[in-house]
């Protein structure tokens, strides 16, 4: 292990690390909001647009994120439609995440006993309300657990972003190998600051699925 | 002076290809509380579901307020409005806290403003004993209080109708005297009510009439005293022999 190694690197890892976070924000949102909204199309089976909405879920979660961006990057140019490579992977990113997190929203909307849906029908509400005052709320807090685990599993996925040259962890570690020849180094702050962003992430889920645990247990 | 108030005329429903009433017909009138008996499987939730549109029903009519109902889905979420109903598992929303689960449908549906159902909801919670549990979240209640106010948030809607199903038979014995007690003063208040129980003193000391089901057909309907003391049928003393020997 050479110190003087880890020092001369840490500049491109502190880079790395910011583009990173920035662009694993960027998906993730993204995510979140085309997930809510193709969930919520499937819900209320919005004609026209859920059959649509159903063959992209099926697409964007059956195939991996590395033909995904080959796709966008190398592919829609030939469409006429050119993106820098940082715009590819946050749509990669986004295009593959909105499909599991429309999944983890549907799988909340489901866990709602039927029992609740019955007994707020004899109070007289709607569909339209229905939804709005139960289905909705306790869909999001039943989804939250699945939701956290696809954020995860997101920044995790922007090591593949390596495969169209994006600066990021994983890319940056693998030039740093091939700049000192020594992989060692490398990968220790490769995982060193993979950690650094996923462990807190992961305890702030954690927190945040026990706050909304009471929600979801007997009614 | 008796006012039919509910009228079911030849009513039938199957799940599928399984006929699972047949030919059901009853009135209950204004005022009246009628209790429906049976044992389990002979029909008594899926009947109790049909006269609130829970479960559609593909022969016969029913008659609610001099009024034949069309049951299609606009008719029933009108009607609703003015048959309550409570069910064996409370199914009060856990999202919402006790206040907010019994002003949802008065200010959603009936569009209450909200300081009057609010001021309605606490007078009731008072009423029933429960007023130091208005901003708890249902999750920190015993079933016996999740019950009470599943019955007070069905009330808050003014029913002219109201539906019990089985309301006691998921509590500790403990907590049933107490929702029974308040059913029964819902009784002397006057409140129409079909209530299904296995809860045999109860049924003979508040229901008006009995009504028996038997494997999807009503094969009793008579004063509740009668009904217990000379039990009609073979399959009526068998029950309630069934039912005294718990
Ligand atoms: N959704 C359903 N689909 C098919 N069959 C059903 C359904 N619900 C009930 N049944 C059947 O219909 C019959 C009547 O059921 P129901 O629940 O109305 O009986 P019950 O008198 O309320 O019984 P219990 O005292 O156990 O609550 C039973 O044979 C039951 O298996
Ligand atoms: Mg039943």
């Amino acid at each position: 292990m050479s110190w003087s190694v880890i020092q001369a690197s840490l500049p491109a890892f502190g880079a790395a690390f910011w583009l990173t976070l920035e662009l694993a924000a960027l998906g993730i949102a993204g995510a979140l909001g085309i997930g809510a909204g193709v969930s919520l199309v499937q819900y209320f089976r919005v004609p026209g647009l859920h059959q649509v909405a159903s063959v992209y879920v099926d697409v964007a979660r059956n195939t991996p994120l590395l033909v995904q961006l080959f796709f966008i990057y190398y592919g829609l140019p030939g469409l006429g439609l050119k993106l820098s490579a940082p715009v590819s992977g946050v749509l990669g990113l986004i295009f593959l995440g909105g499909s599991y997190m429309a999944e983890a929203f549907t799988g909340g909307y489901n866990a709602i006993p039927k029992s609740q849906l019955e007994s707020g029908a004899a109070l007289g509400l709607s569909p339209r309300q229905l939804a709005r005052f139960i289905v909705l709320p306790q869909g999001l807090t039943a989804a939250v657990p699945g939701l956290a685990a696809n954020v995860i599993f997101l920044v995790k996925e922007t090591s593949i972003f390596t495969v169209i040259a994006i600066p990021e962890l994983t890319n940056t570690a693998l030039d740093l190998i091939g700049l000192y020849y020594r992989s060692n180094e490398s990968l220790l702050m490769l995982v060193v600051a993979y950690a650094i962003i996923l462990v807190p992430l992961s305890w702030g889920l954690t927190q945040l699925e026990r706050k909304v645990r009471h929600v979801t247990i007997g009614a | 002076m008796t006012e039919p108030l509910l009228i079911v005329n030849h009513l039938a429903k199957a799940y599928g290809q399984t006929p699972v009433l047949e030919d059901i017909n009853f009135t209950v009138n204004k005022g009246e509380v009628v209790a429906l008996l049976g044992r389990s499987g002979s029909g008594k939730s899926t009947l109790i579901r049909t006269l609130n549109g829970l479960e559609p029903f593909q022969g016969g009519t029913l008659t609610f307020a001099g009024q034949a109902i069309d049951p299609t889905p606009a008719t029933w979420l009108a009607l609703r409005r003015r048959i309550g109903m409570v069910f064996q598992s409370y199914d009060l929303f856990p999202n919402l806290t006790v206040l907010a689960n019994l002003m949802l449908a008065p200010v959603q549906v009936a569009h209450q403003p909200k300081a009057q159902a609010e001021t309605a909801a606490r007078t009731l919670l008072t009423r029933f004993g429960l007023a130091e549990f208005a901003d708890r979240y249902p999750s920190a209640l015993s079933g016996g209080q999740k019950q009470r106010i599943a019955i007070a948030r069905a009330l808050l809607m003014k029913p002219a109708l109201m539906l019990f199903d089985e309301v006691t038979a998921s509590l500790d014995p403990e907590m049933v005297h107490g929702v029974l007690a308040l059913m029964t003063d819902l009784a002397r208040a006057d409140m129409t009510m079909i209530v299904v129980t296995h809860e045999m003193g109860f049924a003979r000391k508040v229901a008006d009439r009995i009504l028996f089901l038997d494997d999807g057909r009503i094969t009793a309907d008579m004063p509740a005293e009668a009904f217990f003391t000379a039990p009609p049928t073979e399959s009526a003393r068998n029950f309630l022999a069934s039912m005294t020997d718990r």
